[in-house]
């Protein structure tokens, strides 16, 4: 009888799961079979029928990926972008977030104000930002000028375009981070702090022994999606830059097989390395954690 | 999946022209001789256009070009009883090649004609539709050698519309001001654009600049980086046979110069620039030289322009060397119908009329787009518009294409490979002759030595 219901209870979950299971299936698992799969051939986008099979080719032939300098650059590029954005976001969000956790007057507002730059769609603040980075009109150099910091305009979006693009992205992304860590700081038990205020507990000691440890969790969490989401930088660098290759992220790389140069093959090849790096840093990430975590 | 897709198309299409076939019979009858007249396939045989039917077209969007475009749309459209939808296009032509690829290889019916540049006919050519069946003959009154680089294995992918050519912009009233003339090498540019730039900011107009050209990683900058490198008789990347020729000390002098300017006579930020930003900089009356297209003479001569009356035109200027020479990149676009087009007919009879002489010499008068037919340029009214249709007839005749014939369908590769080994030069990551030398490798690995 309660054998009947258990399998009756799992038929009905089935039932359940199946449209996002298939959803799933067609809108993220077929795509990335299928670029695997284009990975292993020679297709072309201006001939998609005609394509072979060539194996390893792309991956670890002559001219393959692994042996392509330019295909490392891009990584190089893409992991510097990464550890620079998410370590100053962190930094960054965590001071926002504590000084948004504190009561003041017009606090909501100041909080839903934050989420602007984020709820921005990045093509969009990438244009606004080249406009406001421009050489020559941008309303930056100008300021700069004005207060004297600079006396000849810099070229934001060409020698320094990699200083450039880290800033947007902080600018950007930071209310995301500062938003998760305020949620993770609204959680905290009281007790401690008041604890800590009878023990007379520097506040500086309280945020590195209290408050840090505590909200590592969510911090982590957070970490985590904004590295992977700065390893698939593509938008801001691509509006933002000169468009070289020394400039190249991945996914400009692989876009730039995919479509400029009509390589489905390689440029699907690009595209799962790509994938299998986000993969790898994601595991690498919760392993890491876990492993910090029995320690204690 | 794809036949099936077909399938439906040329039902579609059979359909189309088949309803409504009487419809346009009296307007063609009624414009003979015109451009219109040639334009539909009158007498040919085939089904007239049908009215009423929607197609989408392509459009460029550097200056003035949107607006151009859309007027010369809309009289066809009230010409003819259709709709057509426009549609803008990026301003980079690289990443209008990129949309287009990615359009056609997905075999989208979205986009009915195309806005081709002239290196493009050999990576697209493919999906585009012959003209010949559409034309009538009116491909005859245009560029011979426009033809023959828009023919692909004998047919007709895409009509000229508009030629370019790169030429030197210079504001007479400054030059006049410092007793200077327009330069005829590059040395006197350099050493003219110096000169007037460090008078003029000692003078109290800080934000001036010597020269602006077209100095970002995109297909601007191959057509600027050929023009210098031809003029010091460096070649032109690669030769017709398919060699590469680009590791040559020519053409690293000629880059050795134009990178001595970035910082000194241009602004650093040019190496982020595209015609926009150069137009922008030269029409608002911060720069003594320019190098860009035709179109731009039009934008500085409008009334709101700073610099109106203050534009001078002349030859882009010539290397140094035993070979030294003027050089222009032949630019141009031209039109195309997508095979996939679900009204071919009238797609091309909006592509005949936008490309037929009464609509270029239009395009001449109002955005200074060269025509490509060659009767336009006896017209009194375009040639007074555009004093220098003829005073650079020899530079628009002797203008040097990019090696697209050659490489065929890799021509983008190859480009790209040139642009940003230029680009790296300019930025000063690396030595001209280094990075020539690489580049010959990379060009020489893409086209298995010469051979694309």
């Amino acid at each position: 009888m309660a054998d009947k219901l258990s399998r009756s209870r799992v038929r009905s979950a089935w039932v359940f799961l199946a449209p996002t299971l298939i959803v799933l299936a067609l809108v993220a698992a077929w795509p990335l079979l299928r670029t695997i799969w284009y990975g292993f051939t020679d297709t072309s986008l201006l001939e998609m029928e005609k394509s072979k099979w060539v194996g390893l080719d792309n991956y670890t032939g002559k001219g393959g990926l692994l042996h392509n300098k330019e295909w490392w650059q891009a990584v190089r590029n893409t992991l510097w972008f990464t550890l620079l954005t998410v370590s100053i976001e962190t930094v960054l969000g965590t001071i926002i977030a504590l000084v948004l956790h504190r009561s003041f007057p017009g606090r909501g507002l100041v909080r839903a104000a934050v989420l602007i730059p984020w709820a921005i769609p990045t093509i969009v603040s990438a244009r606004m930002w080249s406009w406001m980075l421009n050489d020559q009109f941008g309303i930056i150099n100008h300021m700069l000028l004005g207060l004297g910091i600079i006396d000849t305009p810099k070229a934001w979006t060409a020698d320094l375009a990699m200083t450039s693009i880290v800033l947007v992205d902080v600018w950007k992304t930071t209310p995301f981070m500062s938003l998760l860590i305020l949620a993770a700081l609204q959680m905290l038990p009281k007790e401690c702090y008041e604890a800590a205020q009878i023990d007379g507990v520097h506040p500086v000691k309280v945020f590195f022994r209290v408050t840090l440890p505590l909200i590592r969790p969510a911090l982590m969490v957070a970490v985590i999606f904004r590295a992977l989401d700065a390893v698939r930088v593509f938008d801001l660098v691509y509006v933002l830059t000169t468009g070289t290759k020394d400039m190249a992220t991945m996914s400009i790389y692989a876009r730039q097989q995919l479509i400029d140069f009509n390589d489905v093959g390689y440029g699907s090849a690009a595209s799962t390395l790509l994938f299998f790096i986000v993969a790898l840093l994601t595991i690498l990430y919760i392993f890491v954690g876990r492993v910090k975590l029995g320690d204690k | 999946m794809k036949a099936c897709v077909a399938a439906v198309l040329s039902a579609t299409v059979l359909f189309a022209g088949g309803c409504k076939k009487d419809e346009n019979k009296t307007d063609n009858k009624g414009a003979t001789g015109g451009p219109q007249g040639s334009a539909t396939p009158a007498g040919s045989g085939g089904a007239a256009p049908a009215v009423g039917v929607e197609i989408a077209i392509l459009c460029g969007s550097v200056g003035k070009e949107l607006d151009v475009c859309k007027q010369g749309v809309e009289a066809w459209e009230k010409k003819t009883g259709n709709k057509v939808k426009v549609v803008t296009a990026p301003p980079s032509s690289t990443e209008q090649l990129a949309l287009a690829q990615q359009h056609l290889a997905a075999g989208s019916t979205d986009i009915d004609v195309f806005n081709v540049d002239i290196v493009w006919p050999g990576i697209l050519g493919t999906f585009f539709l012959d003209l010949k069946q559409y034309s009538n003959g009116a491909e005859k009154e245009h560029f011979e050698a426009i033809v023959a680089n828009n023919t692909i294995d004998g047919k007709l992918v895409a009509m000229p519309w508009f030629t370019d050519a790169g030429i030197l912009y210079y504001r007479k009233d400054l030059l006049e001001k410092h007793k200077e003339k327009a330069p005829t090498t590059w040395e006197e540019l350099s050493a003219t654009a110096k000169k007037v730039q460090e008078a003029e900011r000692k003078g109290g107009n800080k934000d001036i600049w010597g020269f602006v050209f077209q100095g970002k990683a995109y297909e601007g900058l191959t057509c600027n980086a050929l023009e210098w490198v031809a003029s010091f008789g460096g070649g032109t990347i690669i030769d017709a046979e398919g060699k590469v020729t680009i590791d040559n000390p020519d053409a690293a002098a000629a880059l050795d110069l134009a990178t001595t300017w970035v910082g000194s006579i241009s602004p650093p930020g040019v190496l982020s620039y595209q015609e926009q930003e150069s137009h922008a900089l030269f029409i608002s009356g911060n720069a003594v030289f320019m190098r860009n297209w035709p179109y731009a003479y039009a934008l500085s001569q409008e009334e709101k322009s700073p610099v109106k009356d203050k534009v001078g035109i002349a030859v882009l200027p010539k290397g140094a060397g035993a070979n030294a020479r003027s050089a222009a990149t032949l630019g141009g676009w031209n039109l195309a119908i997508s095979k996939f087009s679900k009204h071919p007919k009238e797609a091309a009879d909006l592509v005949l009329y936008l490309t037929s002489p009464e609509e270029q010499k239009r395009r001449a008068i109002v955005g200074s787009y060269q025509p490509t037919v060659v009767s336009v340029y006896q017209d009194k009214d375009v040639l007074e518009k555009n004093p220098m249709f003829s005073s650079l007839v020899d530079t628009f005749k002797n203008a040097v294409p990019r090696p697209s014939t050659a490489t065929k369908s890799k021509y983008n590769r190859a480009s790209t490979d040139f642009w940003d080994a230029v680009h790296a030069v300019l930025s000063k990551k690396a030595k001209a002759k280094d990075s020539l030398a690489e580049l010959k490798g990379k060009l020489e690995g893409i086209s298995r030595g010469g051979k694309w």
